[in-house]
């Protein structure tokens, strides 16, 4: 997922240009980084490729004997298929996260930025506090908190942490303030329109680019936030990828077999990411430069 | 708005939890004095957690036969990848299982932060100790003769695998002492290869190797805890490794990487003084080598001595929170004595057994392909007798192990020397236990 950041600035450089750097300097770094980032991608998809015994004793960049679907037929097929298990669990923790996080984080930032009542900037900037937590720092005590109800090692413990996005509500305001005329809000209430049905009918609406980018943001945050599940989760069956991958890394001196698993594993679990970004990267890059001038 | 977005996350699993909550409720310290007897009325369920691969067909068969004692298994990534932290975080939240896998060099940290159950006083644990090696039993309990705070499971004893064609090729003797394995690995260079690849990170293999020697690292008297990683013992073997390392007659790829089965695969690296599930480690790391590799009981410091070091082991514990030590000890000394989750542990894990008998399961006794079809079990059974008893881990191994395994890359690259690596690491064990507020002598 990695991979697709660099090129934003390349396009940015691209479209000025009259940009200082020359431009071959300029596509140089790109090609470099682009190499850099893309290297691991290539090795694990190479890797993915190979069998077991040539795995080690062949070039780690280039292919041997194609061995992609066998490997793949015995990653679906190992312990009842629990890596399929696993995926759904990380789309199910993740898209649901994402889709709900984006809709409180939009009402929330279109509440803040649109509505005036006492004690809003304080609550804004509680938000805004809330960006520079680290969720790592939120583990042990959510995993505390989650305990004394009895609640860890469910779906919920994972999922219920996963909806807030402090960054999320900070550019739904900044983007509702700028694209969210108050006078259409007025014409809309003159109308007999409900705050709840403008909302969703107009504002929503306007506000649709920055939404994508919450969405997406939020997308990568939960499908990489590894240690949430590590504390909460210790039924296997409730794992998403990322941390069932990771404990068959660990069992890798024990059971040698699994390294190969882990491997083609680890490729289709960035394919998900990899559409989500195919897909909706039009929109982020549009959300980000808005929210950038503003 | 975070905040306040969280509690209202905090309410609405509430209201989950209460349809959803299954779990025992979990009141810590709950467990009287005496706790060891059987818990009357109805059956009994427990908890257990294990990252053993195919630890859940084990706990199967015996669920089929104790309808009483139904066991729940939890799998997921090794202790120390993640789930000792969560034990600890368990313990402190009350909902920690009612068993767990724990090596046996974590299992004095947990007995220092008081999470541990002493299910020595359980009269079938107790009656079950004879069962085991001697020096397993040392592992789990730590010092008090009377105490168990675990059940061993499986151990690592140590032997020498070696590629029988190569030494033959060159006319190297199989050495039997370590002055005979340095001379060999002088015409092992000479003839192109390294006799052996030093462990530079995964400081475990010394530890083996020093436990073999006699050493003692860590010592417990009841009230204070004595480090000692540079007594006589364990400077002779570092002296001696660091004399092969300047030397350059051993190499030092990073352990458990490709590059480290490539070397093996490749006929760059002779011998391997390792563990008994090594032998699983070699045949999938270096698959071109079938049948070319030999096992022979680890050299000695002293010709004719027959000492073994061991890497490696877990036990399984029982926390302070479990309501039922009788029923977890009951099953834990089903899961590691019983022939049948013996052999079920060793065919999915190749785990080795800790008790005497398992050394004759008839898993053991057959010749393996890729040694040449010797009974290299053999071997290992009579290591496994020949681990000297006593050897103690502290209470922050993860600590020592980190400072030591930084030491003994920098002697590796050339930057000091393993002795000193041990000094650096006896200074910072010291000060890791004097800040956790353990009393060190």
């Amino acid at each position: 997922m990695t991979t697709t950041l660099p090129t934003t600035p390349a396009a940015s450089v691209r479209r000025h240009g009259h940009s200082t750097v020359p431009r071959s300097a300029a596509m140089l770094i790109m090609g470099v980084s682009t190499v850099y980032f893309l290297l691991p991608l290539w090795w694990l998809f190479v890797g993915a490729t190979k069998s077991r015994e040539q795995f080690t004793d062949t070039q780690p960049l280039w292919f041997a004997d194609l061995h992609l679907f066998d490997n793949v037929r015995e990653l679906v097929t190992y312990r009842d298929g629990v890596f399929l298990r696993w995926i759904l669990n990380s789309v199910a923790y993740t898209g649901g996260a994402a889709l709900l996080g984006t809709l409180l984080a939009a009402m929330c930032g279109y509440a803040l930025a649109k509505y005036r009542f006492p004690g809003r900037e304080v609550i804004f900037n509680v938000v805004l506090s809330g960006v520079l937590v680290p969720a790592t720092a939120l583990a042990l005590p959510l995993f505390l908190i989650f305990s004394k109800m009895h609640a860890t090692n469910t779906f919920w413990a994972v999922f219920l942490p996963s909806l807030v996005n402090p960054f999320g509500v900070y550019l739904a305001r900044v983007y509702a303030t700028a694209g969210v005329p108050d006078g259409l809000l007025e014409a809309a209430r003159i109308d007999g329109s409900g705050e709840i049905r403008t909302f969703f009918t107009i504002s929503a609406k306007l506000m649709s680019p920055a939404l994508v980018t919450i969405f997406l943001f939020h997308f990568v945050a939960v499908w990489n936030n590894f240690l949430l599940p590590l504390i909460m989760l210790s039924d296997e069956r409730l794992f998403p990828v990322t941390l069932g991958l990771y404990s068959w890394n660990t069992q890798v001196n024990q059971v040698p077999e699994l390294r190969g698993l882990v491997i083609v594993g680890s490729l289709i679990s960035i394919a998900p990411l990899a559409v989500a970004f195919l897909l909706l990267q039009r929109f982020w890059r549009t959300g980000i430069s808005t929210g950038a001038v503003k | 708005m975070s905040a306040f977005l969280r509690t209202l996350g905090v309410l609405l699993t509430s209201a989950v939890a209460v349809t959803a909550c299954s779990s025992p409720d979990a009141s810590p310290g709950g467990t009287g004095a005496a706790a060891c007897a059987p818990s009357g009325g109805g059956p009994v369920n427990l908890a257990f957690t294990s990252w053993v691969p195919g630890i859940e067909e084990v706990v199967q068969a015996w669920n089929a036969k104790n309808p009483d004692i139904q066991v729940k298994v939890q799998t997921g990534p090794n202790g120390n990848g993640g789930t000792y932290q969560n034990f600890f975080n368990q313990l402190k939240a009350g909902n920690a299982p009612d068993l767990g896998q724990i090596e046996y060099d974590a299992l004095p940290g947990f007995r220092v932060q008081d999470g541990l159950l002493d299910i020595g006083s359980c009269d079938i644990v107790a009656q079950a100790k004879d069962q085991f090696l001697p020096w397993t039993w040392d592992q789990v309990s730590l010092g008090d003769a009377k105490a168990a705070y675990g059940v061993p499971q499986d151990t690592g004893p140590m032997a020498l695998f070696y590629r029988a064609d190569l030494f033959e090729k060159a006319g190297i003797a199989i050495p039997a002492t370590w002055q005979e394995y340095a001379a060999a690995a002088e015409k092992v260079k000479a003839a192109g290869g390294h006799i052996t690849n030093f462990s530079q990170s995964d400081i475990n293999q010394f530890a083996g190797l020093a436990w073999q020697a006699g050493g003692h690292w860590f010592g417990n008297d009841g009230q204070k805890w004595t480090v000692s990683l540079t007594d006589d013992k364990t400077t002779k073997v570092a002296q001696y490794w660091q004399d092969l390392i300047d030397r350059k007659l051993v190499s030092s790829v990073p352990p458990w990487t490709a590059e480290w089965d490539n070397a093996y695969n490749t006929d760059q690296a002779w011998t391997w003084v390792s563990a008994v599930w090594g032998a699983n480690s070699i045949a999938t790391g270096a698959p071109k080598t079938a049948g070319k590799w030999r096992v022979a009981p680890m050299p000695q410091w002293d010709a004719g001595q027959a000492s073994a070091g061991n890497w490696g082991g877990s036990s399984t514990a029982v926390f302070k929170t479990s309501k039922h030590p009788y029923e977890a000890a009951k099953f834990a000394l089903w899961l590691n004595t019983s022939d049948e989750a013996l052999t079920l542990l060793n065919q999915k894990a190749n785990l080795y057994p800790a008790t005497k008998a398992g050394a004759n399961l008839p898993a053991l006794a057959s010749g393996v392909a890729f040694y040449g079809d010797q009974k290299i079990y053999e071997v290992f059974a009579k290591a496994s007798t020949q681990v000297p008893s006593g050897f103690t881990w502290g209470p922050a191994m993860t600590a020592t192990y980190a400072n030591a395994s930084d030491g003994f890359k920098a002697a590796v690259s050339g930057k000091g020397t393993l002795t000193d690596a041990l000094t650096g690491a006896q200074a910072f064990t010291v000060q890791t236990l004097k800040n956790q507020a353990i009393p060190v002598a």
